[in-house]
């Protein structure tokens, strides 16, 4: 088996605050090769964007990586120094976040905030950078961006800003790309387009693409692989087609079953009962288990990610059968 | 930005006009302008020429025409104590005190920006602790004490500044200024603290505020994901849009650092007008209070429109969007 | 808070829950308790200092411009020195409190009754009323307070009573502007509709429902503005047209130390500095915690 391009290993990020540790995420493993698109799937509140900044070291205090590796080819990033790890943000890792209003710097104009991306990894001139910047723009689509380049954020709509976002990600053709929601602020027709481009040009440059969300339909148009989080752990991980044809916890059945869908046209949606447990105060044992409609003894202690491959596997004692999903319900 | 200015400049005349008309309601309604006006040395006959010739005997309202009149010709009055035209006077003294006044803001920003800074950053700390009390304290010290402990500790005891007075001055654009020679900087340094005290309390509160705020923005992190070096997130990224409040106070608090100066030129023996003013108000030189009162509303006025204009040029969104309502 | 629309709410269980939060910040506490000291020195003045620094009768101008320490002739030792009368500043700075305290904390009194009554007026009047009284406040407000105290006094002269006039007039429109805030708040919420719909007089409306809860956050700037009043008295005495020499504040002690500061004799000026600067910081450890323990939004 080759080295993959990022392994997560255990990875925890506990917040210290007043009220108790908050174990955002608790053990966390992931793998994504080359040029792969990882869906990262869970409700908010379930430690998938912690994840998604743990792999940079971006978590502000009171949160802090405490445990486990992130090994990007092979470096783990959890031990590297600040320095160290400036070198890779932007250059070999790229982020793109939320919410597009707010990742722009308000103050500055759109042509500084991209030059200053190129020039904090390459020594070129102030003139290069911006050639560069003009061509990222107009590769993710924005007319005139001689224009948009001397522009500030606020006269950009929404969707407009995070292929602004994107274009810096793309700046120094990353090998990783982990974008946050990238799409859940925009409108449905907007959020369809940013998802095509984005595949494609992961298609065109290669690059690897974790991409977190809470909505499995965009994960299942984008990616190649799905992981699963719940409670600050991956509860169960495979590829698109095993995850939504035959999903293997609870958990991510309950998930499926409230998506509307043309092939269960008639039959009720479902919601999962209960509420996503605090993280201050965790059930022992399987953090499903007061939701879950089939809980057992074993449940009180929990239980490992395993299944028929390493990236096939769920976390459950008792998992739901292959063929169930579809005729139940 | 054309009809922002052309708005900005209406009201800044509203206030002038109604600052006008209280000033002098309090000369001719509430206080008997006969002491305001002439000399309390004046004889009788002296008196009647000057109630004359002044239009005191005249009805309200041509009384206030005039006072317009003669005010926009740029005539207040004279000093009863100097003998010569007030505003002239006030005007004459205004150089010293601007230039304890930018002095003392540039010491509050200079060093109220980067202590609030780091307090902000690192709120926790030892150091941002020790900034935000010494900011607490910047606030409760009286200015004036503050002043004369300073003259004891470097002036008296070390002997390494000297107490009062403006020194040595140079010559610029035909005004005198102290900061030109190094008698005068040193003169300078002791006031321009003194009167930076309180300002420079505000500075480091309002940038550690920001700070605070701004740190947490996602385009912060966003900042850094973009690998950049935590000197360009700071000194770019974060201080840019903490200035945007740091300046705005500020420049509105120019307007009472010149007040406030009335203080510590007293205490440093500074030749300003605020020193000018406390002569006169001992002295009733009325004339003279006068004067500087009409000339410091004015500056009020100037000040505050080009704190907005300087406000709209930092921040784009208010640029752009054509000026606020 | 909203409770306090019950006629009469059970008084000691607010109160009391007020003062166990406040107990809970030890430097609001240290605060307080030096507060209660220098108020109790002030208003006992007579019978804790060992002269009285006004009757000339008992000054020896032989013990004047002793340093601190030093035993004066009559046998006991002047403490913190004495001044060029031979005044014992140690006395001299209880007296003095005195007059600081009062000019700050009478000035106080009457601008919060004058702000009040206008913010309410305003608030309650709405529209034209409002527009006015407002736009007369912010024009009083951009104007910095010591100018306008400055500028009154030139015109009045000098007294306790002319300093304590000055001061209300500088103050009034911080109150003003308060109680219109949480004033306005407050009229929307329908108890006061419900109170019209009674039919209740204007007055009674006003003193009996919105005031009570409007009060918290006006205690809190009350309390920090005795403190900036007492500071601005300092001041406006030291540039000599605050009090008379005949009743000496604070700041007309360290004005009078003046020109003995500068030949090294610091102590006449020093002294009164700290008095006043402790009085100063006390208050406002004190006006600090009651805000945060008066704000709503903190409290749960």
């Amino acid at each position: 088996m080759t080295e993959p391009l990022l392994r997560v290993d255990g990875l925890k990020t506990h917040f210290l605050t007043r009220a108790g540790t908050v174990k955002a995420v608790d053990g966390v493993d992931l793998r994504l090769d080359r040029g792969e698109i990882l869906g990262l799937v869970g409700e908010s509140g379930s430690g998938k964007s912690v994840t998604g900044q743990s792999i940079l070291g971006l978590v502000d205090p009171p949160g802090r990586v405490v445990g486990g590796r992130v090994l990007f080819q092979g470096e783990d990033l959890v031990g590297a120094g600040e320095k160290r790890l400036r070198a890779i943000r932007g250059r070999r890792i790229a982020m793109i976040f939320q919410d597009p209003m707010m990742t722009l710097n308000p103050v500055l104009s759109i042509g500084t905030q991209m030059v200053e991306a190129v020039r904090a990894h390459e020594a070129v001139s102030r003139a290069e950078a911006w050639e560069r910047s003009r061509r990222a723009l107009a590769r993710v689509g924005i007319a005139s961006p001689d224009e948009r380049l001397a522009s500030y954020p606020h006269q950009f709509s929404g969707g407009m800003r995070q292929r602004v976002a994107i274009a810096i990600a793309l700046l120094h053709s990353p090998d990783l790309i982990i974008a946050d929601e990238p799409t859940t602020a925009l409108d449905v027709t907007i959020q369809a387009q940013i998802l095509f481009e984005v595949q494609k040009l992961c298609h065109e440059t290669g690059t690897a693409l974790i991409w977190v969300t809470h909505d499995l339909a965009v994960v299942s148009a984008l990616a190649d692989r799905v992981a699963v989080m719940y409670a600050g752990r991956v509860v169960e991980t495979g590829t698109v087609a095993e995850i939504i044809g035959a999903p293997r916890h609870p958990y991510t059945r309950g998930l499926l079953e409230s998506v509307p869908s043309r092939n269960r046209r008639g039959v009720p949606l479902r919601s999962i009962p209960g509420m996503t447990p605090s993280v201050l105060d965790l059930p022992e044992g399987c953090a499903f288990r007061p939701r879950c409609d089939r809980p057992t003894a074993a449940c009180t202690t929990m239980p490992e990610l395993a299944g028929e491959r390493d990236d096939r596997a769920w976390r459950c004692w008792n998992p739901v059968a292959a063929e169930v999903r579809g005729d139940a319900a | 930005m054309l009809v922002f200015i052309l708005r900005r400049l209406a009201q800044s005349a509203v206030v002038v006009v109604a600052m006008s008309v209280l000033v002098f309601a309090g000369i001719f309604a509430i206080g008997n302008p006969i002491d305001v006006l002439i000399s309390p040395e004046a004889d009788e006959f002296e008196r009647a020429a000057a109630i004359a010739r002044l239009g005191l005997d005249k009805p309200m309202h041509e009384q206030f025409l005039r006072f317009v009149d003669s005010a926009l010709g740029g005539d207040l009055g004279t000093s009863f104590v100097h003998g010569v035209p007030a505003l002239g006077l006030v005007l004459q003294r205004f150089p010293a005190t601007l230039e304890l006044a930018l002095c003392a803001m540039l010491v509050a920003v200079a060093l109220g920006i980067p202590l609030g800074l780091w307090a902000g950053l690192k709120p926790d700390s030892l150091a941002g602790r020790v900034i935000m009390t010494g900011s607490i304290l910047g606030f409760s010290l009286p200015t004036f004490w503050v002043g004369m402990m300073l003259i004891m500790a470097f002036a008296v005891t070390l002997g390494w500044l000297p107490a009062g007075g403006r020194g040595e001055t140079a010559s610029l654009f035909g005004v005198q200024w102290s900061f030109l020679t190094a008698d005068g900087l040193a003169h300078l340094i002791l006031p321009a603290v003194n009167l930076a005290l309180f300002k420079l309390s505000l500075v480091i509160r309002l940038a550690r505020a920001g700070t605070r705020e701004v740190a947490l923005q996602d385009y912060v992190k966003f900042a850094r994901a973009k690998g950049l070096a935590p000197a360009r997130i700071v000194g770019v990224h974060i201080l840019k849009n903490i200035m945007i409040p740091v300046v705005t106070v500020l420049g509105l608090e120019l307007g009472s650092v010149i007040a406030f100066s009335v203080v510590t030129e007293s205490v440093f023996a500074w030749p300003g007008m605020g020193k000018l003013l406390i002569d006169s108000i001992l002295q009733l030189d009325r004339p003279v209070v006068i004067a500087y009162l009409l000339v410091t509303v004015l500056l009020f006025v100037v000040i505050n429109l080009i704190v907005d204009l300087v406000y709209s040029l930092l921040d784009p969104r208010i640029r752009l969007g054509g000026g606020r309502a | 808070m909203s409770s306090a629309v019950a006629k009469a709410p059970p008084v000691e269980t607010p109160f009391l829950r007020l003062a166990r939060d406040f107990a809970r910040s030890r430097t609001a506490l240290a605060g307080l308790a030096v507060l209660v000291l220098i108020v109790l020195a002030a208003l006992l003045a007579r019978w804790v200092v060992p002269q009285d620094p006004y009757d000339l009768a008992q000054l020896d101008i032989l013990d004047g411009m002793m340093a601190p320490g030093s035993l004066g002739g009559s046998g006991w030792t002047y403490w913190l020195g004495t001044d060029d009368q031979g005044r014992d500043m140690l006395s001299a700075i209880v007296f003095g409190l005195r007059t600081s305290l009062l000019v700050g904390v009478v000035a106080t009194l009457i601008a919060l009754a004058v702000g009040v009554a206008v913010g309410l007026l305003a608030a309650y009047a709405g529209d034209r009323v409002d527009g006015l009284v407002m736009r007369l406040v912010d024009i009083q407000l951009s104007f910095p307070a010591i100018l306008i105290a400055l500028i009154l006094l030139a015109l009045l002269g000098k007294g306790v009573d002319k300093v304590i006039v000055a001061l209300a007039a500088v103050q009034w429109a911080y109150y003003a502007r308060t109680i219109r805030g949480s004033a306005l708040v407050e009229r929307r919420k329908e108890y006061i509709e419900a109170a019209q719909c009674l039919a209740l007089p204007h007055r009674r409306i006003m003193m009996r429902h919105l005031l009570p809860n409007c009060l918290p956050p006006l205690i809190v700037v009350a309390t920090v503005q005795v403190a900036h009043a007492i500071a601005l008295e300092a001041t406006l005495s030291f540039l000599g047209v605050g009090v008379p020499v005949t009743q000496p504040s604070l700041g007309m002690l360290i004005a009078s130390g003046y020109q003995y500061m500068l030949s090294g004799d610091y102590w006449v000026s020093l002294f009164p500095g700290l008095a006043l600067l402790v009085t100063i910081v006390a208050i406002n450890l004190v006006g600090d915690r009651l805000r945060d323990v008066l704000n709503p939004r903190l409290n749960h």
